[in-house]
C-alpha cells in the first residue's frame, strides 16, 4: 500500500487528509510538524538564494521520505513557486529517494487528465465520481475553516478565560476530521459557530492590525513565527485576507477589484498575490485601520515589487506600516522585539 | 521633447528597435550613458534593499534620466503559455511610476490577451501624436532591418563554436551579460585571455526555447528557456559554461541549480551583487580558465587528478 505525504500549511491538512483518505485506498501520512529540524534540512539542500517555502517544503519531504512516504503531492503558484517542483524532485532523486511525485498545477494550469491518471497509478480503484463529491466537502470544510478562523483571529486577543479559544479550535479539527458527509459537516459548523461566540470577550477600545503579504509565510504559523499569536497577546485584532478559501475561489473575481480600487498607484498585476495586497492596503488605510503589518519570505520578488508602493500608500493616508521579512534562521527575539515597539507605537498614536 | 531611454533591462532586448523606429520617426532620444558606479548608487539609494541588482540597476538609469520629458518602460508579461517573464518585469512600471515624477510612456506585450508588440507601438504613437499609419511603417521597417541584423550576429556567434581556442558559454540574461558593471569586468578578462567568448542570448530563439524541453520539461520563463536551451545547442563544442546571475534573481536561482545537477560540463556559477569587488572575481575566473586549459591539454599545469 501507498505511503502519501503533503507539506504542510497552516491547518490545511485536516481537510487535505480527509479528501485523500476518502478517494485513494492508501496510507496518509502526517507529515511531522515543522519544526527548526525541518528547516535546516530544507535549506541545507537549497539552492543559495531561494525564498523560504522552497526550503520548508524541501525539509518536510525529506522527513517524510525518511518515514517511507512513497507518493509526495506539491502545489504550484504564480510566481516561481510553480517551478519548485521540477528542481525538489531533482534534488530528492539526487538524494536517493524513491518516490511518486504528484503536481497539481503545472505551468499555472490543472492538468486533471494527468493527475486522474496518477491517481490511478496508485489506487486502481479510483472512482472520480466519488472523488468529486468529497472534493466539494474539501471545498465546503475549508470554507467554514477560514470563516470559523477569521472570527478568532479578530477575538482572540480579547477573551477572558486565557486559551478558550485555542481549545476549541482544537476540538473543531478532530471533529471535522471525522465528517462522514455534507449536512454532518454543515451541521457541526453550525455547532461550532454557536460555541465560538458563546466565548466571553472583553469589551472596550481595540487596536486593529491588517496583516497582508506572501501567501505561504501568512498561512503558516512556523514560517512567520506565529506572529498572530504574538499580536494577540498585546490584544490586537487582527484582519487578514489570504486564506486558501480566498486563494482558490475568490482571487480571480477580486484581483479587477483590487486593480479598480487603486488604479491611481498601479495599473497592472503585479505577479503572485502583490496587486492583492496593494488593494488590501489601500482598503485597511481607508477604513480606520491603527497599522498594517507585511510579512513575506526573504527573496519573495513580486513582494518586494509591492512594498514601494506599499511605502507610498501608506505615506499618502499616514498609517503606520512595518515590514517583516522571514527567514530560516531569524531569530523569534528579534521579531518580538520590533513587534512590541510597533505595538507601543500605534498605541500612542490612538491615544493622541 | 525628448525622450529617455533607460539602458537596462528592456534596452537589451527592445533598445535598437526603439532607437531605430524612434529615428525614423525624427523623435529625440536620450539614451542614459554605459552603467557606472554613480548610476548604480543612485539606483541602491532609490531602491528597496532585497530587490535585485538589476532591477536596483535600472531604477539607477532611470533617475539618471530625469530631465526628460518622457521615460519609456514598457512591461512584458508573457509570448503565449509558457513563456512567461520573471515578476519583475511585471512590476517595473508601476514601482517607476511610484517613484519618479516624470512622465512616463508604457506599453504592455501580453500576448494571451492579444496585445502584441505593434499595438504598445500605437499606444506610444497615441502620445506622442503620431499617425498609426506612419507609426506601423517606421515599426514594420525597423522588425525587418533587426531581423537580418540579429541573424548575422547569430551567425557570428555560432561562427565561434568551430574555432580551436578555448570556448566558453556564457549563460545569463542579456542585461546582466552586456552590463559595464555586472557582466562586462568577466567578459573583459575572458577577452583579455585570448578565449572565444559563445553568448548565451545570440541563439535562435526558437529553436533554443524547444532545445531546453530537454533539460526541463514544465519550464516557463521564456527567458531562461532560450539561456538553457543554448546549452543543449552547443554541448558538443564548448569547453566550459559560466553562468551569471544577479543577486537575488528569482528565475535562475531555480533554474540555474537544476541545470547545473544536470549537465555534464565544467561550469562556474558567478553571483553578482553590488559589493562585489573584481579581485574575487577574476581569482574564480582564473582558476577556471586554468582547469580548463589543463583538461584540453593546453597548459603546462598537469590537472590535479
Amino acid at each position: 500500500m501507498a505511503k502519501v505525504a503533503f507539506p504542510h500549511v497552516g491547518n490545511y491538512s485536516v481537510p487535505v487528509k480527509y479528501l485523500l483518505s476518502h478517494i485513494l485506498d492508501c496510507e496518509i501520512m502526517d507529515a511531522p510538524k515543522i519544526s527548526t529540524k525541518t528547516a535546516e534540512l530544507g535549506s541545507r539542500y537549497s539552492p543559495d538564494f531561494v525564498c523560504t517555502p522552497f526550503k520548508y517544503t524541501l525539509g518536510t519531504y525529506i522527513e517524510c521520505l525518511d518515514k517511507k512516504a512513497d507518493v509526495l503531492i506539491q502545489l504550484g503558484g504564480g510566481c516561481r513557486y510553480g517551478y519548485y517542483y521540477e528542481l525538489q524532485e531533482k534534488i530528492l532523486k539526487d538524494l536517493d529517494y524513491d518516490f511518486e511525485y504528484i503536481n497539481l498545477v503545472t505551468m499555472g494550469k490543472t492538468d486533471i487528465k494527468k493527475i486522474v491518471k496518477q491517481f490511478e497509478k496508485i489506487d486502481k480503484n479510483f472512482n472520480k465520481i466519488k472523488a468529486l463529491y468529497y472534493l466539494f466537502i474539501t471545498i465546503k470544510m475549508v470554507k467554514y475553516m477560514d470563516k470559523i478562523d477569521d472570527y478568532i483571529r479578530e477575538n482572540i486577543g480579547f477573551e477572558v478565560q486565557k486559551g478558550e479559544f485555542k481549545k476549541l479550535k482544537k476540538k473543531m479539527l478532530l471533529d471535522f476530521s471525522n465528517t462522514k458527509g455534507y449536512f454532518d459537516l454543515y451541521k457541526k459548523y453550525r455547532y461550532y459557530k454557536k460555541q465560538f461566540k458563546k466565548i466571553k470577550i472583553k469589551d472596550g477600545k481595540k487596536l486593529k492590525v491588517g496583516i497582508i503579504g506572501e501567501l505561504y509565510t501568512v498561512m503558516e504559523p512556523f514560517a512567520n513565527y506565529e506572529l498572530e499569536y504574538e499580536l494577540a497577546n498585546y490584544g490586537i485584532s487582527i484582519k487578514r485576507y489570504t486564506n486558501a478559501h480566498y486563494l482558490l475561489f475568490e482571487k480571480r473575481r477580486k484581483v479587477k477589484k483590487y486593480l479598480r480600487s487603486c488604479k491611481e498607484y498601479i495599473k497592472y498585476r503585479m505577479g503572485a498575490d502583490a496587486a492583492d495586497n496593494i488593494g488590501r492596503c489601500k482598503y485597511l488605510c481607508t477604513h480606520n485601520y491603527d497599522g498594517i503589518i507585511h510579512i513575506k519570505s526573504s527573496f519573495c520578488t513580486p513582494e518586494i515589487g509591492a512594498m514601494p508602493i506599499l511605502n507610498k500608500i501608506c505615506n499618502d493616508y499616514n498609517v503606520p506600516i512595518i515590514y517583516f521579512s522571514f527567514d530560516t534562521n531569524t531569530s523569534k527575539v528579534g521579531m518580538k522585539t520590533r513587534c512590541e515597539a510597533f505595538y507601543d507605537m500605534i498605541e500612542m498614536r490612538k491615544k493622541l | 521633447m525628448k525622450i529617455g531611454i533607460p539602458r537596462s533591462l528592456y534596452f537589451y532586448y527592445y533598445g535598437d528597435l526603439w532607437l531605430k523606429v524612434f529615428k525614423k520617426l525624427n523623435i529625440e532620444v536620450k539614451v542614459s550613458p554605459k552603467t557606472n558606479k554613480e548610476i548604480m548608487d543612485l539606483g541602491i539609494n532609490k531602491s528597496n534593499d532585497e530587490m535585485c541588482l538589476s532591477l536596483k540597476n535600472y531604477i539607477g538609469h532611470v533617475c539618471y534620466l530625469k530631465d526628460c520629458d518622457y521615460i519609456l518602460v514598457p512591461r512584458i508579461d508573457n509570448f503565449k503559455t509558457c513563456n512567461q517573464t520573471c515578476t519583475n518585469f511585471l512590476a517595473t512600471y508601476d514601482i517607476i511610476n511610484n517613484l519618479v515624477d516624470n512622465k512616463i510612456i508604457n506599453y504592455n506585450i501580453d500576448l494571451n490577451k492579444g496585445e502584441d508588440e505593434l499595438k504598445g507601438f500605437y499606444k506610444i504613437g497615441n502620445i506622442l501624436k503620431i499617425k498609426k499609419k506612419q507609426m506601423k511603417k517606421a515599426y514594420l521597417e525597423s522588425i525587418k532591418e533587426l531581423k537580418e541584423e540579429r541573424l548575422i550576429s547569430i551567425k557570428d556567434n555560432l561562427k565561434k563554436l568551430d574555432s580551436d581556442k578555448l570556448k566558453i558559454l556564457i549563460v545569463g540574461h542579456p542585461y546582466n551579460t552586456y552590463d559595464e558593471l555586472i557582466g562586462k569586468p568577466i567578459i573583459d578578462y575572458l577577452n583579455d585571455n585570448g578565449i572565444q567568448v559563445i553568448y548565451s542570448n545570440l541563439f535562435d530563439s526558437e529553436e533554443a526555447n524547444q532545445a531546453s524541453r530537454e533539460l526541463s520539461k514544465d519550464l516557463y520563463f521564456k527567458y531562461n528557456k532560450e539561456n538553457i536551451g543554448s546549452i543543449i545547442l552547443s554541448q558538443d563544442k564548448i569547453d566550459g559554461i559560466i553562468f551569471i546571475s544577479s543577486f537575488p534573481c528569482g528565475p535562475d536561482s531555480l533554474v540555474n541549480e537544476l541545470v547545473i545537477r544536470k549537465i555534464d560540463l565544467p561550469y562556474l556559477n558567478i553571483i553578482i551583487d553590488d559589493q562585489s569587488s573584481d579581485t574575487g572575481l577574476i581569482t574564480r575566473l582564473e582558476s577556471f580558465i586554468d582547469i580548463l586549459e589543463a583538461k584540453n591539454g593546453k597548459s603546462s599545469i598537469s590537472p590535479c587528478r
